[in-house]
């Protein structure tokens, strides 16, 4: 076969992200405008469902295609399955809210399309160059996702603020990459790691190269000390583009990260391992204590979403398969919970009609609402990290790996600061139980959305133990590919 | 049959179903009584079947079940030896007081408060049947979560401060022991606490394993000085609540320096005798002394709490038989008495609410099947002979004696200040006069009352007369508790009452000190 045309039927995703986003705008365009919301929606779910069955009968071993850009292996298929299913989950999750807001625009569908086709790249990507095309495909989505409400000031800003420091932080990893390119002669992952792994003295070109690359993907990930925008973004975006945000971004740009590193810069090891236990460490310790005074749910699930993104990189700082399996496992359990308690959030109303956002609207949730605050109570304690509930797991097998990596002063640190973390987790569960209600919510029941918080809380409750074995497994394999 | 798994699946299925029954609220609430009820006895029932069932001489641990669900994490895998059956059957014994005690008490929230202590009950009986380490975990610290709803729901005025003072010093309290437990099983290579109780350590690592383990244990017992959480959660906790905290919660500490750190760490515990004896001393005086001077019933109940559970600890790590078993058997006794206590200070709280002692006084004139009760809890709380107070104190005090003459004189002296404390309170509410109309006109106990109460003076009086029933099928494990201890060099403590310091001495071995075994 024509080798352009085997790469493309190896990138099945991919393929059919394009092919399907391109469609979704075409319907949308011509095929009735922002009234085909809810269809196109479903539209767009199949496609995403799509792009999934695709990845079943992906080659078993690592395959490269288009020259060396693009890898798939089963490192690349367990994030993918993941950004799959945290995108549709995104999709269905916005369609109760954005009916009830003005700005029920056509585009959502799509542009979530367009960045789950971003975010499908950057996992695949196997040299400095497809990093970067897939990770500014998700960005650029991203930013007008941000800016959806275009009538209100709040969003506006948010998509602003966001594109404003996303593109200095895509020049600082593009400065990064040009860097490398100068002294390693190459921007292909494996071409980098053999001339690493080679005898001589290493440039010092190289490590800037490699810090000023972190220090983007920093920011992608929202690791501090590069978080700052995430809480204002997350306060600003409409809820449902914050629960994307927090969610399958999250992963690919972990994973991404994670790629990068093992991949390319494995041989220097030691030298970002250290940085790496820097983000680990600030992220953990100001998530935990940066949320204690929030009283916006978003703003708490942003600082949230920092702490544990500095939970699953006390995975990588070990630098193990055991702890990359341990991240890939977080990031599984992490996306569950995120997505639930947004989930939650998002079935919610004032009387009014506008968006729940602040943390004393739950006041009284059990009595009015028993079944959501049961399922927010679980994605809390499961955040928080308590046993027996899944999320507990993760941060056991993270804390393992790192003991096991001879980091015990970082277990130590990390568990702290979950106890920190878990005092903001138990006030969402103490205002929903133990407060007398207060102002009146009024909630939607959207069959589609209650199935979903359904699945995700048995998921991260103690039944959901049961499914450690085939997710670690399949963890297990994928960080064994990318270690080869 | 899978017994120890059906005890802690049932109660979990019957709090869906109590959560779950349908109907209008009041009828919803008398039939989650009566699931609650109907669960808490069955589960009784498999108890007294796990307690025949079970061999002294038979196997070390019974009823062994093992699935690899969970891999490669941990694996279900349950079995029991004498201690944990012990503690087992008093955790099904206090559960349907408990369920009782809250019949007409707890009038809001009905299905879930049941839902609530059925899930404590599975996740008690799951800590004690655990045979890997991190399915202990598991259930250990799993606990928090429902009792820490039950605080903040259905507690006092304070509850919410109680309970999130609650959840999170036991919380950080064991995330170090997590550390541990990772530490261990990475050397170890088994998450069997089989295994890892046999494996030996490094002596430098003991150390460190044992203080990481003694950070979350000393917080659940409680010890002198992280005990503060107690009396706030006990005093805000609804009176079933505080018998589950004082009549199984409390004992996971005990339990677990008798499971883990007492034959994992043994030259570690050898060493660090001189700070657990140290903390005893200070807990036992100190904490007896601000019992005196308490004004809330529950509050000085709680107190004394901490004064019995410090000679838990200084039993314990006299780290002899008599000293391990009168340990055990003062964990057995406490939760009986203690429980009861609380469940007297509800029976009146009820009539009148408040646990303010002045409110009271009189009560053997108007209710004197209450007051004949209470007069029998309080004596067992005070150590009489003939009750299981007695028992205990005496062998936990026979076993610290061959240690250190220091710290028994301490211990002896707790054992006064205890009588004073409790004949006090007793004093102050059974006899003279109340201060008021309505504290005189109090109805004697009701026959479910009677029903919850009585039962229990029974235990206690059988465990005071004939405690071999309760120690014959501890003895195994608590040998091969000593056994692992044998040999291991001791701190240098003062033994004789001098100043001098005295000789390194070694521990005895198990049978040496056999003889003054029977105490009745």
């Amino acid at each position: 076969m024509n080798p352009t045309l085997a790469s493309i039927a190896l990138a099945g995703p991919e393929t059919v992200l394009t092919a399907g986003s391109l469609t979704a705008l075409m319907l949308g365009t011509f095929g009735g405008g922002d009234k085909a919301l809810r269809w196109l929606t479903f539209v767009a779910v199949t496609i995403v469902a799509i792009a999934g069955l695709t990845l079943i009968d992906d080659p078993v071993g690592r395959t490269l295609a288009f020259d060396g850009l693009y890898v798939t292996d089963a490192y690349s298929s367990f994030l993918k399955v993941l950004i799959l299913a945290a995108s549709a989950a995104s999709m269905l999750l916005a369609l109760p809210y954005l009916a009830g807001a003005k700005t029920g625009r056509f585009e959502y569908p799509v542009l979530l399309l367009l960045a789950t086709l971003g975010m499908c790249i950057m996992v695949s990507a196997n040299d400095l160059l497809t990093l970067y095309v897939g990770l500014e495909l998700q960005s650029l989505a991203a930013y007008v996702l941000a800016a959806f409400h275009r009538g209100e000031a709040r969003s506006s800003e948010a998509g602003l603020k966001y594109f404003v420091l996303g593109a200095l932080a895509s020049g600082i990893l593009l400065y990064g990459v040009t860097l490398v390119y100068g002294f390693a002669g190459s921007t292909e992952f494996d071409s980098i790691h053999r001339l690493l792994a080679g005898p001589g003295p290493r440039s010092l070109g190289i490590l800037f190269g490699l810090v000023f690359i972190l220090a983007g993907l920093a920011f992608k990930i929202s690791a501090v000390p590069f978080h700052m925008w995430t809480p204002d973004v997350y306060e600003g975006a409409p809820t449902p583009v914050a629960a994307f945000f927090s969610a399958a971004p999250k992963a690919a740009a972990l994973g991404l990260t994670v790629r990068v590193l093992v991949g390319a810069f494995g041989p220097m090891q030691f030298d970002w391992q250290q940085i790496v236990l820097f983000l680990s460490v600030a992220s953990m310790g100001l998530g935990a204590v940066a949320a204690i005074g929030q009283t916006n749910i978003k703003r708490l699930l942003a600082y949230s979403s920092i702490a544990n993104i500095g939970f699953a990189l006390v995975g990588l700082a070990a630098g193990t398969p055991q702890g990359i399996e341990a991240l890939l496992f977080y990031l599984a359990v992490y996306l569950a919970m995120t997505l639930g308690s947004f989930l939650v959030v998002l079935q919610l109303r004032r009387e009014d009609g506008s968006a729940v956002e602040l943390m004393s609207d739950l006041a009284g949730l059990s009595r009015v609402r028993p079944g959501l605050a049961a399922a927010l109570a679980v994605f809390m304690f499961s955040i928080a990290g308590i046993p027996p509930l899944l999320g507990f797991w993760p941060k056991f097998a993270v804390f393992q790996a790192a003991i096991a990596a001879g980091l015990v002063p970082l277990a130590i640190i990390g568990f702290v600061t979950s106890v920190i973390a878990a005092f903001y987790y138990l006030r969402v569960v103490k205002i929903m139980y133990f407060d007398d209600p207060g102002v009146a919510v009024a909630s939607t029941r959207d069959p589609i959305n209650g199935g979903l918080i359904l699945v995700a809380a048995t998921f991260c409750s103690p039944l959901g133990m049961l499914t450690i074995t085939p997710i670690v497994a399949a963890a297990g394999r994928a960080a064994a590919a990318l270690f080869g | 049959m899978p017994i120890l798994s059906i005890m802690i699946l049932l109660p979990v299925v019957a709090a869906l179903v109590a959560v779950t029954l349908p109907g209008e609220a009041p009828e919803q609430a008398a039939r989650a009584r009566i699931v609650a009820l109907a669960t808490t006895l069955l589960e009784f029932a498999l108890g007294v079947v796990l307690w025949t069932g079970f061999d002294a001489s038979g196997a070390p641990f019974q009823f062994v079940e093992k699935l690899p669900l969970f891999a490669p994490y941990l694996a279900w895998h349950l079995g029991i030896d004498g201690i944990a059956l012990m503690l087992i059957v008093l955790s099904v014994f206090l559960m349907p007081m408990c369920i009782l005690a809250s019949w007409t008490s707890i009038s809001k929230r009905v299905p879930e408060y049941m839902a609530a202590f059925l899930l404590m009950e599975s996740l008690m009986i799951g800590t004690f049947a655990a045979r890997d380490i991190f399915l202990f975990y598991l259930f250990f610290e799993g606990g928090l979560i429902p009792m820490f709803l039950i605080i903040g729901v259905w507690g006092g005025a304070r509850r919410i401060y109680a309970s999130y003072k609650f959840f999170l010093y036991t919380l950080l309290g064991s995330v170090l022991m997590l550390v541990a437990m990772l530490y261990m099983v990475g050397i170890a290579g088994s998450t069997d606490i089989g295994v890892l109780a046999t494996t030996d350590f490094d002596k430098g690592a003991q150390f460190w394993l044992f203080l990481a383990f003694f950070a979350s244990f000393a917080v659940k017992m409680p010890m002198w000085p992280v005990h503060t959480w107690l009396p706030d959660a006990h005093v805000e906790a609804p009176t079933a609540g505080s018998v589950i905290l004082a009549g199984v919660l409390l004992k996971l500490g005990g339990y677990g320096f008798v499971r883990f750190s007492l034959p994992m760490f043994p030259d570690a515990s050898a060493q660090l005798i001189w700070l657990v004896f140290a903390l005893s001393m200070v807990a036992v005086v100190y904490t007896s002394l601000v019992a005196l001077v308490q004004r809330d019933m529950k509050k000085l109940i709680a107190y004394s709490s901490v004064a019995h559970m410090a000679f838990v600890t200084a039993g314990l790590f006299a780290l002899n038989t008599q000293g391990i078993e009168g340990a055990m058997v003062m964990m057995l006794s406490h939760g009986l008495v203690s429980g009861a206590l609380f469940l007297c200070v509800g029976v009146i709280y009820d009539r009148l609410h408040t646990r303010e002692i002045a409110r009271y006084g009189g009560l053997a004139d108007n209710m004197p099947r209450y007051a004949l009760l209470l007069m029998l809890f309080t004596m067992a709380s005070v150590g009489l002979p003939a009750t299981s107070g007695f028992v205990s104190e005496f062998l936990v005090l026979l076993g610290l004696y061959q240690v250190s003459t220091w710290a028994t004189f301490w211990m002896t002296t707790g054992i006064i200040l205890g009588a004073a404390y409790m004949l006090y309170l007793y004093w102050r509410v059974a006899f003279g006069t109340a201060a008021g109309e309505d504290a005189r006109t109090m109805p004697d106990l009701s026959g479910r009352e009677l029903a919850i109460l009585v039962p229990i003076a029974l235990a206690v009086l059988w465990m005071g007369i004939y405690p071999a029933s309760f120690q014959v099928p501890m003895k195994p494990a608590v040998a091969a508790v000593v056994d692992r201890l044998k040999g291991r060099e001791l701190a240098t403590l003062p033994t004789e009452m001098s100043l001098t310091p005295a000789l390194p001495t070694v521990i005895a071995p198990a049978h040496a000190a056999e003889a003054p075994e029977r105490t009745h």
